[in-house]
Parts: structure tokens; C-alpha cells; sequence
């Protein structure tokens, strides 16, 4: 069996008396695609944020490619990227100007032909010139996944990356993503609030509620276990537990 | 460090400037202003006060002096406030970049924000008043090195003060510098201060450059001792704040702060 290049183990976020995530382990294999679920504040993005380094663990140890985060943060991030319709780039620059900082931030060569083609492959000809304050939210969504596409990342995270691309945009990302995973072997660590994207991605899926995993396995096997029809059935009974004991 | 990841933070701030001319206006606008208010009312007062000597030679040199510190320092805190509003930090956090890679390129911006502003207000001063600050000689290069350097421990610290406390702690970039400008003994000798202050005084680096500014253009005194403190002081203190620096970043990762601040 190959090594796992994430191993998260018994991680846990607390903010004062607050507990966003709670003991979770989980692992991320090669070239797999691994969909993290939950209801609002169910702990998705705290979890991405310890994993990018942004967020300290208040204990648990992350490792990926064999390398402890705490230790070799540099050589992890190097060969991480993300991406999430919430995040902001530089307004003042150009779509462009933006590539160019992030890969010169990320020591990338041959920068041209990078930006060209992630420029193509995103279908962003129309706006590559634009100042990024004028972009559309969809547009910015794309730029954001461009930087993350930019320097040939091993893992990915992306919290919500789709949340605000229309149905064509989202089913082009989603099917690069998948290419990318086929030709690069690139994992991906996936939230979303849409259940038949998670479905259509996720490998294999963690439920996430009130920072506790309850849920591990692929869609159909989740599904089963807890006698619904649907991704969404099985999201709702947990969503509708997590709202009566959350204010 | 990496040259490269400094390089490509430098060059997002050129981009920056290259097209917002009221970034570019906002560089030049105080000294600006300080130098043309300030400099004629010291032509004025120069008539009356005939018994200070030098009084515009000091003054003069002074509000230049302080105004590459201030300049020097805003080229730190300034360009971290420009990532905080464009909320690029958690970008630049998530990257491979290091704090300390983060704090080179701001000092690079601050030298370079430091060099234009010299140059303009060297050039207004002599238009304006035939006032040449170049008549500190010899001694001038060692006093501006040493004042950029006490900028950037300001800009570093009061960045520092941003970070931990967030947007609303943003107006300390203007006015956290205007706290060191009576200690800093810009425009008086450190002996007019009540005792107790001059010892306050005294561990303010930017105080022995204006003392040593003054024994020059006096020609009281050799200025070595005074650049000797501030050397060693400048040195102490940029160590200690850099520190400072590493252990607010440490505590914003902990308490979840990189990612929520600027909104
Ligand atoms: N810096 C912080 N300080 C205090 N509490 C925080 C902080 N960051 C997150 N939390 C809390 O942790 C919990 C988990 O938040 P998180 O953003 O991880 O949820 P999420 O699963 O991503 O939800 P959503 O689906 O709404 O994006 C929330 O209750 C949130 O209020
Ligand atoms: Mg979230």
C-alpha cells in the first residue's frame, strides 16, 4: 500500500472554551479526492486552516509527504496550494500581475508559458487583463483556483471552490480537477454545501459535526449505513442534531 | 530565506504603485507639507530669534531627518496594511513565505519610499530656502542609516500592534510615530527635557542621532559617541522587536487571527 501523503492525527482546534475541532484523524492517499462534510460550523475550514499552516492545532500532529507541518513548513507549503470563493486577492493588480506574484512567490521558471496555460485551461482570456477589482465573483472564484492551479501543487484544498461558478464554469472545474488528479496524481482535500457534486467527486467522504468526524467512507457506503436514499438525507439528519445544540 | 519569495513580494507593491497615483501623492504629501509650513515659519522666526544660532540650519536639517524616519517607518507599516486590506495575508501565510521574508521586503519598500522622499525634499529645501543638507557632510549617510533603522523598529512594532489587535488599531501606522517624536528630541537638545524623560529619551536611538545632528552643524562636538548609542541601541532594539514580531504571528496562528483580520 502506498504511504498516505496526509496523515492528520487526533487534531484539535480550541478557541478559549470553544472546541471547532474536536480529535479528528484522517488520511489523504495519492491522487485520491476526499470531501469533507458538515453543516455551518461543523469545523471544515479550521481543519484547511491548520492543515495550510494559518491555524495552529492546539494538539494533534499533521504530517504530508512524510514531513511533520510543525517542523518543515516551507517544503510542505511549497507543494500545497488552495483555493475557496471566500478568499481575496490584490484588488489593485491585474488578473495577470496577480499569477505573476504568486508564482515568483512560489519560486515557479518558465512563468510565460505557466500563466498561459492555466490562463487557457480556465477559459480566462476574456479577463486576464482586467484590474481584479472589476472581476465577478465567478471570475474571481476562477482567479483564485488559477493561483492555486499555478504552482503544480501535490495537494489541494478547496473550501467551496464552486459556491459561486455557474453550473458550466463549476462542471469545467470539476472535470479539470479530476484530470488533474488522472494526469498528476494530485490529491485533493474538497468542501462543498452541494451534495451531488460532493458525490459526483468525493473518493471517499468524512462527515464532519460539531468538530467530531461521525461519518467516514464512500457516499454510497455512508448512505447505507445510515438507511437514507441520498447524500443529502444523511447531511440533513446531522445538520438538523448539530442546529438543536448550537445557538 | 529566499530571495525569490522577498522579489515577489517587492514587485506586488511596485505593481501596486505603479498604477495608484494617490499611493505615489500619499509618499510625498506630508513631507511635502512639513517642509513648506514648517520651513517658512522658521524663516520667519530666524528674524527674532537671531540669539539661537543656526536656528534654521537646525530646524531644517531636523524636519528632513525626522521625515525620512517617519517615511522610513510607513514604508514597514504601510505596505502590511496594504495585504490587510486586500486580505492577501492568509495568501501569503499559506505560502512557503517566512515573517522574516515578509519584514525584508517591507524594509526593502522602506528604503526605497526613504530615497524618493530624500531626494524631493532635498531638492524643495534648496529651492525654497537655498538650504542645503548636505552640509552635515560626512556625517549625514551614518545619520539616515540610523534613522531608517529606527523606522523600521517603529514600523515593525507598531505593525506588530495591528496584527494583534486588528483593523481598528490601523490609525496607530499614522500616529504611533508622533509618540517617539518627543523623545526623539527632533528639534531641541535632550537637556531640556525634565529628568525623567531624558532617560526615556536616552534608549531612543533616533535621540543620539539628533543630538549628534546638532553637535555637527554646531561644530560643538565630534557626533562618534552619539552614533556609537545609536548603533547599539538600534541594534538591540531591532532584535528584540523582530522577536516580537515572530511571537505576535505565533500568537494571530493560535487564536485564528491571520485569517479573520480585514474584514
Ligand atoms: N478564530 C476563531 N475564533 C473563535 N472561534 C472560531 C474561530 N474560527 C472558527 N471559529 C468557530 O469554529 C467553528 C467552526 O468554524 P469553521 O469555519 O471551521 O466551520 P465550517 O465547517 O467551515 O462552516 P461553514 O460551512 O459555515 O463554512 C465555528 O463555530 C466558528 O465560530
Ligand atoms: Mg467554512
Amino acid at each position: 500500500m502506498t504511504p498516505p501523503v496526509l496523515q492528520a492525527s487526533d487534531l484539535t482546534k480550541r478557541f478559549g472554551d470553544f472546541t471547532a475541532v474536536n480529535g479528528i484523524s484522517f488520511h489523504i492517499k495519492p491522487g485520491e479526492i476526499l470531501g469533507l462534510l458538515g453543516p455551518n460550523g461543523a469545523g471544515k475550514t479550521t481543519t484547511i486552516q491548520m492543515l495550510l499552516g494559518l491555524v495552529t492545532p492546539t494538539s494533534g500532529s499533521i504530517h504530508m509527504f512524510g514531513l511533520d507541518l510543525s517542523t518543515h513548513r516551507e517544503e510542505i507549503l511549497q507543494q500545497v496550494n488552495f483555493s475557496s470563493t471566500y478568499l481575496s486577492m490584490p484588488q489593485s493588480l491585474t488578473v495577470e500581475e496577480n499569477l505573476w506574484v504568486v508564482g515568483r512567490l512560489y519560486g515557479m521558471s518558465d512563468m510565460a508559458r505557466r500563466v498561459d496555460a492555466i490562463v487557457k485551461k480556465l477559459e480566462m482570456e476574456e479577463f486576464r487583463g482586467k484590474i481584479t477589482r472589476k472581476l465577478s465573483s465567478g471570475q474571481m472564484t476562477r482567479l483564485t483556483l488559477a493561483k492555486a492551479f499555478l504552482t503544480e501543487p501535490q495537494i489541494l484544498f478547496l473550501d467551496e471552490p464552486t459556491a459561486s461558478l455557474d453550473p458550466d464554469v463549476a462542471f469545467k472545474v470539476r472535470s479539470l480537477l479530476k484530470e488533474a488528479r488522472r494526469s498528476s496524481g494530485l490529491s485533493i482535500l474538497y468542501t462543498s454545501h452541494n451534495m451531488r457534486e460532493m458525490e459526483e467527486m468525493s473518493d471517499r467522504i468524512i462527515f464532519l459535526q460539531r468538530g467530531r468526524i461521525v461519518a467516514t467512507g464512500t457516499a454510497q457506503e455512508i448512505i447505507d449505513r445510515f438507511g437514507k436514499t441520498d447524500l443529502e438525507e444523511v447531511f440533513l439528519k446531522f445538520a438538523q442534531e448539530q442546529g438543536h445544540s448550537v445557538s | 530565506m529566499k530571495l525569490h519569495r522577498i522579489m515577489a513580494l517587492v514587485v506586488r507593491h511596485l505593481y501596486l504603485y505603479r498604477r495608484s497615483l494617490p499611493r505615489i501623492m500619499e509618499i510625498f504629501y506630508w513631507p511635502f507639507l512639513d517642509l513648506v509650513i514648517w520651513g517658512f515659519i522658521t524663516l520667519y522666526l530666524a528674524r527674532y530669534q537671531s540669539q539661537v544660532p543656526g536656528f534654521v540650519t537646525f530646524f531644517l536639517g531636523a524636519l528632513i531627518l525626522w521625515d525620512m524616519l517617519f517615511r522610513s517607518q510607513q514604508g514597514i507599516t504601510i505596505s502590511f496594511l496594504e495585504e490587510l486590506w486586500a486580505r492577501n495575508l492568509m495568501n501569503l501565510f499559506a505560502s512557503p513565505m517566512k515573517p522574516g521574508e515578509f519584514l525584508i521586503a517591507t524594509m526593502i519598500m522602506s528604503v526605497m519610499k526613504v530615497t524618493v522622499v530624500s531626494i524631493v525634499m532635498t531638492g524643495c529645501a534648496l529651492l525654497f530656502y537655498s538650504y542645503n543638507i548636505l552640509i552635515i557632510g560626512v556625517w549625514l549617510m551614518p545619520f539616515v542609516l540610523n534613522l531608517v533603522v529606527t523606522g523600521w523598529i517603529i514600523g515593525v512594532f507598531t505593525t506588530s500592534l495591528i496584527m494583534r489587535f486588528g483593523q481598528e488599531a490601523e490609525v496607530l501606522a499614522w500616529s504611533m510615530v508622533f509618540l517617539f517624536q518627543p523623545i526623539s528630541c527632533v528639534f531641541y537638545p535632550m537637556e531640556v527635557l525634565p529628568t525623567w524623560l531624558q532617560m526615556i529619551a536616552w534608549a531612543n536611538p533616533a535621540a543620539h542621532i539628533f543630538e549628534g545632528m546638532r553637535a555637527v552643524l554646531g561644530e560643538s562636538a565630534s557626533p562618534v559617541g552619539d552614533l556609537v548609542w545609536a548603533v547599539c541601541l538600534n541594534g538591540v532594539l531591532l532584535v528584540m522587536v523582530v522577536a516580537w514580531f515572530y511571537r505576535t504571528v505565533a500568537y494571530c496562528k493560535d487564536q485564528g487571527l491571520l485569517v479573520r483580520v480585514g474584514e
